[in-house]
């Protein structure tokens, strides 16, 4: 059989409720610094939960970057996504394409995901517009920005791609599965370069849902950094958030060839589906499912779970985490006591839903890169089901070197993706 | 309103979503909207629905398809105005 094409890892960008760019957030995760704060908004529409993660400031600096035209035809998740493409493509020292260029960049394409994406679009501009009987005046831009391939249109044409484009959306699962297409793409050898990633904006549209379905935490509006819990017996469900991820993937050679920087190589990456028997449900995973992920992904790579040293969990703080610390346990056959550390940056930054895996990838890799592992916040109340698996649970930051580290994500559909990377040396 | 006072908003409103920044610095009546200053065709229904509001008046599709110069959006928002 043909060895298939290596792939690693260029380029990080980001924007999370506590950091606008990757510098930011490597600062922010080594001081556990929360991005959750209240919203009067939330509380004025009646909302249970009334605290988030939005990035501050990213559209102001938005406006600096980007041209009034682009701005016209951004909403927020787009532009989120924007802001994190731009930061990863210039930190793999990528430029974009000149305007007038003659073709386009044809081996580099972009998968760019979101759950829910542009209800902003559609709250402010199109259900007006339509109740008032104004169409003409919705103009030409609602389209782009409603579009479930919105995000990764835009990105495609500020950068010139010529390869796929394309928006997938699997709900919580969407970022680390774009990164997982992306890869797959590459080891295919239908591209050389994949922008992959997600994002989701904070339209209170987006999370009224989640209110109404009482899996939002509604017992720290007094205390937002307090309020996203994972992994603690008073985890009262999920904090939203939003923001983006995008990272740049490679083929190695295509890499190596421009004397690009290497983050890590990606040695496997599944997508599959519980299908919604054995457990599994429109809401809840099927272990089975979860556990069938893990094994493949670390089959694909070649590892024995022993190498595995770090693990960025998909740990929401809902009912679902003690299951996910089962379902590691059990795929990867190591108990209290031999488990690898593992973290939620969702303690600090919420669930920011399609843009979770991405963001949470990005994560992943600077904590690799920089040696490190940042604390799970609010956990000091470990879950009393998981018990022994407390002191594998960072709970402040602390310099701990990773060669290889798996992350996953988990999404409403019973939909689930594992992928492993290992530091590039 | 003078004629400088609407070339100087025709131009703010387009200029906006021009993509070609070295055609802004010698604009003119001639000066066409997509071909010179690359305005991508789906925008002139912004540029027309900034129109109606910056200068108080409603412009018919049939009109909005007459503009294809700076020129041409001058003399419609004029003869609209009056």
């Amino acid at each position: 059989m043909q060895q298939s094409r290596r792939v690693v890892v260029t380029g990080l960008g980001v924007v999370a409720p506590n950091a606008n760019n990757t510098q930011e957030f490597v600062k922010a995760l080594r001081e556990g610094r929360s991005g959750i704060r209240h919203f009067s908004k939330l509380a004025d529409l009646g909302f249970a939960c009334q605290v988030g993660g939005i990035p501050e400031g990213a559209l102001e600096a938005a406006k600096a970057k980007f041209s009034e035209d682009l701005l016209f035809s951004m909403n927020e998740a787009i532009t989120y996504a924007m802001l994190a493409a731009l930061e990863a493509f210039t930190d793999a020292g990528l430029k974009a394409l000149p305007a007038d260029a003659e073709s386009p960049m044809e081996d580099t394409g972009a998968i760019i995901g979101t759950g829910i994406g542009g209800l902003d679009t559609f709250s402010e501009k199109v259900y007006p517009g339509v109740a008032q009987k104004r169409i003409k005046r919705l103009g030409s831009s609602v389209v782009e920005q409603i579009m479930g391939s919105g995000p990764s249109a835009r990105i495609g044409g500020y950068f010139g791609l010529g390869n796929q484009v394309f928006s997938n959306s699997s709900a919580c699962n969407t970022g680390t599965e774009a990164l997982i297409m992306g890869y797959q793409r590459i080891q295919q050898g239908l591209a050389n370069r994949m922008l992959v990633g997600g994002t989701e904006g904070s339209d209170p549209h987006t999370w009224a849902g989640f209110d109404a379905m009482r899996v939002l935490n509604k017992n720290h509006n007094d205390r937002p950094e307090e309020a996203s819990r994972p992994l603690s017996d008073s985890a009262g469900g999920f904090i939203p958030g939003s923001g983006s991820g995008v990272l740049v993937v490679e083929e190695l050679e295509t890499a190596l060839k421009r004397g690009a920087k290497i983050y890590a190589e990606i040695l496997g990456g599944t997508i599959n589906s519980g299908g919604m028997r054995a457990g599994g449900s429109m809401t809840a995973p099927s272990p089975k499912g979860v556990q069938r992920c893990i094994r493949e992904t670390l089959l694909q790579a070649g590892i024995s779970p022993d190498q595995i040293d770090y693990i960025n969990g998909h740990l929401t703080a809902t009912m679902a985490d003690p299951l996910e610390i089962r379902n590691w346990s059990e795929a990867l056959e190591r108990g209290p006591g031999r488990f690898p550390v593992i973290n939620s940056t969702k303690s600090m930054i919420g669930h920011a839903l399609g843009a979770a895996g991405a963001i949470e990838a990005v994560a992943t890799l600077l904590q690799l890169h920089h040696g490190f592992v940042h604390p799970s916040l609010n956990c000091g109340d470990f879950h009393s089901e998981i018990k022994g698996f407390e002191t594998h649970v960072p709970k402040t930051s602390r310099d701990f070197p990773i060669s290889i580290a798996a992350k996953a994500s988990f999404g409403f559909g019973d939909v689930n993706s594992c992928v492993i990377f290992k530091k590039w040396e | 309103m003078e004629q400088n006072e609407i070339y100087t908003n025709v131009v703010r409103i387009i200029s906006k979503h021009a993509k070609n920044e070295e055609a802004l610095k010698s604009l003119n009546t001639e000066t066409h909207i997509i071909n010179d200053l690359q305005v991508n065709s789906a925008r002139l229904v912004d540029i027309v629905l900034d129109f109606e509001d910056t200068f108080n008046l409603e412009i018919s599709d049939d009109d909005a398809d007459k503009i294809s110069t700076i020129g041409d959006a001058v003399k419609l928002v004029k003869e609209l105005m009056h």
